[in-house]
Parts: C-alpha cells; sequence; structure tokens
C-alpha cells in the first residue's frame, strides 16, 4: 500500500509530466488559455492515462517482452517483440482514444460536449505515448502500480495545465513587453513553476 | 503539370527551405514539436542525434505521405500518418541501438516519442497531404532545420553555462577562466532552465521581427 502510495505521488509532483519531462507540451500550450477549456482537457487527459498505461502494461508483459510469450508455448522463450512497441503503443492509444471518445458521447453527451474537441487531440499529445514508454521502461512489477502510476501522471498533467491557465488569465492585465507576450512569457513562467515544483524533490512516504 | 517547368530550386521552392528557420520556425512560432525537443538539450551529443532523427524522419515521411496523399481516406488519415511515422521511428531507433548505443540510452523514450512530435504530424496534415512529393521533402527538410538548429542552440547553452563544456571538452577550464574564479551554473543542467533558453530566443526573435508579436 505504501508503495503504490509512493508511486502515485511521485508521478504527481517529482515527475511531473510537464516540469520534469515536457511531455505534452503542446497541447499544454495550446489549450491553456481559459481555465474551462484547460480543465476540459486535463480531465481527457487523466482519463486517456488511466485506460492506456494498464492495457499497454498487459501488452508489454504477456506479448512484447522478451519472453513474455511462454503463456501460448514453451518454444516462444526466446523471441523478443520488443521492437514492435512504439507501433502497438500507439495503436493502442489512437483506438482506445476513439473508443473512450465513442463511450462518452453514448453515456454521458453532457461530458462529451465539454470534452469532445480535446479528445482526438489527446492521440496526439506525447503525454499519453511517453507513459506508456515510461512505464516500459521503469518496469513495474503489477498492473496495480502501473494504473496508479497512470492516474498519477494525469493529476500531475491536470494540475499543471490548470495553473498555467489561470496564471495565463491574470496576465493578461500586466505590462508584458511586446516580444515576449503570449509565447514567451508562457515560456518563462512554465521553467519558473518548474524550479518551484522542484522543491518536492526527495519526498518520500 | 506546372511543377515540371518549374525549376528543382525555383525562389518558391528556396522559400520553403528556407522560411522555417526563422520566420516561420516551428519551435517558435508555430508552436510545434516542444514536447520532446527540450528534455535531450542537456548536451550537445544527444541533442544533434535528435536532430538528425528527426530530420531523417520528416522528410522521408513527409514525401511517402505526399505520394499515397490520394489514396488515404480523409477519414482514416491520422492513424494511416502514425503508422507510416511509427515505422520510420523504428527504423531510425535499431539504428540508433546499433551504432550510438550510448546516445540511444540516454534519448531513452524520447526516441519514441518523435512519433508524437507535433512537428511532424503537424507538417503532414498542412503540408504533405496537398502538396507533391519534392515540395514535401524541403517543406520538410526546412523545417528539421528549424527545429534542430533551436535544438543545437538551447543545448549548446546549457552544455556551455551549465558544465563548461563542448562535445565533452572543457572549453573553460582551457580558457582558464576557472582560475579567475568563475564558476559553472549548475541551474542551467535543470530541465527549468530549458523553458527560460527558449523563452529568450523567442524574445530575441520577435524584437528582431516585429510583425510576429502577438497581440
Amino acid at each position: 500500500m505504501q508503495e503504490l502510495a509512493n508511486i502515485f505521488i511521485k508521478s504527481i509532483f517529482i515527475d511531473n509530466m510537464i516540469f520534469a519531462y515536457f511531455l505534452g507540451m503542446c497541447s499544454y500550450l495550446a489549450v491553456s488559455k481559459t481555465v474551462k477549456t484547460s480543465v476540459g482537457m486535463g480531465f481527457a487527459v487523466i482519463f486517456v492515462l488511466g485506460f492506456t498505461i494498464p492495457i499497454n502494461y498487459l501488452l508489454e508483459n504477456f506479448i512484447l517482452k522478451q519472453g513474455a510469450l511462454v503463456w501460448l508455448s514453451e518454444s516462444f522463450v526466446d523471441v523478443d517483440l520488443g521492437f514492435l512497441s512504439f507501433i502497438m503503443f500507439i495503436a493502442i492509444i489512437a483506438s482506445m482514444v476513439q473508443l473512450v471518445e465513442m463511450i462518452v458521447e453514448k453515456f454521458s453527451p453532457a461530458l462529451y460536449g465539454s470534452l469532445g474537441i480535446f479528445l482526438p487531440l489527446i492521440a496526439v499529445n506525447c503525454a499519453i505515448l511517453g507513459g506508456s514508454l515510461f512505464m516500459q521502461e521503469r518496469a513495474y512489477t503489477s498492473i496495480v502500480e502501473a494504473t496508479v502510476f497512470g492516474l498519477g501522471s494525469g493529476i500531475g498533467w491536470f494540475l499543471a495545465i490548470v495553473a498555467i491557465a489561470a496564471i495565463r488569465e491574470k496576465i493578461r492585465y500586466s505590462h508584458v513587453p511586446a516580444p515576449l507576450r503570449g509565447l514567451g512569457i508562457t515560456f518563462i513562467i512554465t521553467g519558473l513553476m518548474g524550479i518551484a515544483f522542484m522543491s518536492f524533490m526527495g519526498i518520500k512516504l | 503539370m506546372s511543377d515540371k517547368k518549374e525549376a528543382l530550386f525555383s525562389k518558391k521552392n528556396r522559400k520553403l527551405l528556407i522560411d522555417p528557420l526563422n520566420d516561420n520556425n516551428p519551435v517558435t512560432t508555430q508552436v510545434l514539436g516542444i514536447c520532446s525537443a527540450l528534455a535531450i538539450t542537456v548536451q550537445l551529443k544527444p541533442a544533434i542525434v535528435m536532430a538528425i532523427s528527426v530530420l531523417v524522419v520528416m522528410s522521408v515521411a513527409n514525401v511517402v505521405v505526399s505520394l499515397m496523399r490520394n489514396l488515404i481516406p480523409s477519414r482514416i488519415r491520422i492513424i494511416v500518418q502514425l503508422v507510416v511515422i511509427a515505422a520510420l521511428v523504428i527504423l531510425v531507433d535499431q539504428v540508433l541501438k546499433a551504432f550510438v548505443y550510448d546516445v540511444s540510452k540516454e534519448l531513452s523514450v524520447f526516441v519514441g516519442l518523435i512519433i508524437t512530435n507535433c512537428i511532424i504530424m503537424g507538417r503532414l496534415e498542412a503540408f504533405a497531404l496537398g502538396n507533391r512529393p519534392w515540395k514535401s521533402f524541403l517543406d520538410g527538410l526546412g523545417n528539421a532545420f528549424g527545429y534542430g538548429w533551436i535544438l543545437i542552440a538551447v543545448a549548446f547553452f546549457r552544455e556551455l553555462l551549465g558544465a563548461g563544456t563542448l562535445f565533452g571538452y572543457p572549453v573553460l577550464e582551457k580558457m582558464g577562466l576557472y582560475e579567475m574564479g568563475y564558476e559553472n551554473n549548475g541551474m542551467m543542467i535543470l530541465p527549468p532552465m530549458a523553458l527560460i533558453t527558449v523563452g529568450i530566443i523567442i524574445w530575441i526573435q520577435r524584437m528582431k521581427n516585429r510583425d510576429l508579436i502577438e497581440s
């Protein structure tokens, strides 16, 4: 249990997708103009990360890893399909995004209305593929750990995009030097927020 | 068939190649491809390897998609593009693992993330789907160079100011700066400084070219 809480806190604050790895920067910069849209985008990312990471975990451990195919037949012990992981992960992500879109549309039209435009964007959000690749690299030991890591990463991304959107809403009323307006100042603020997030480093439960 | 009459490097084609280097830079103006760009700019070597990988993937993907542009149904084009890019990235990844294993370890997941690099998707969507292969190739090359020089510039400053080396060669030590009391700025190695460096590059660029300023 403690191990899980540790992974959770670590993926939200210390290994934050935005501030530590710059993943998902494109949608982070594009969709953070108002708090309302950024909340929608943030929820969509939590949703998709929470689904795709466990699925890709199963894929990795039962098909792609060296010796993962043993459950089929003993003779597959030396088969290593690791080189296929990029294409498999991205296929899972693209189809999951499509599926999530359809499910949300069917069961919660209101949520679909607010998330609608962002869902297709997520297929090419680096944070999603990055999450799966980190899951592969860090070799989590159980599917529960992988799920917790996925949810934590999503929540970290959510916090980051909502925070920057709130700051950008306020900064519209300040006198930023003209060449820095818009993109430039957003980069610098994100850098400063990253420095602030670094104070979480070394936290362990 | 008006393309046939056009010279291989006509003015228009040169513009495709040169524009993305500065005024229409993918990173600082189009805001694409920042995701995988910043995390690997602590040192020059991985930054250059990354720039070359993106160059290869991007120019080939642009040509391939441009060749298939009349065959791809528009509903499933994103998946088709992702498959083309992913196949190329797998090739690049295997080549890197075979020839420069240490750099490949250092880049870790970021080679894979070329797949979701928005520059590549963005240029495929915006350009290769509507243009001939040669033009798309030039466009891919131009944008990859535009991305590459930002990457290399950021890595240059971060390595020089953060560790005092270039390509691992201790430049500042040989210049005798440490004896004069100079110290490395360890801050430059940390991830947030990459963002601030890009912010400053954007500042300088927009000061020179006032048309780019956002209202």
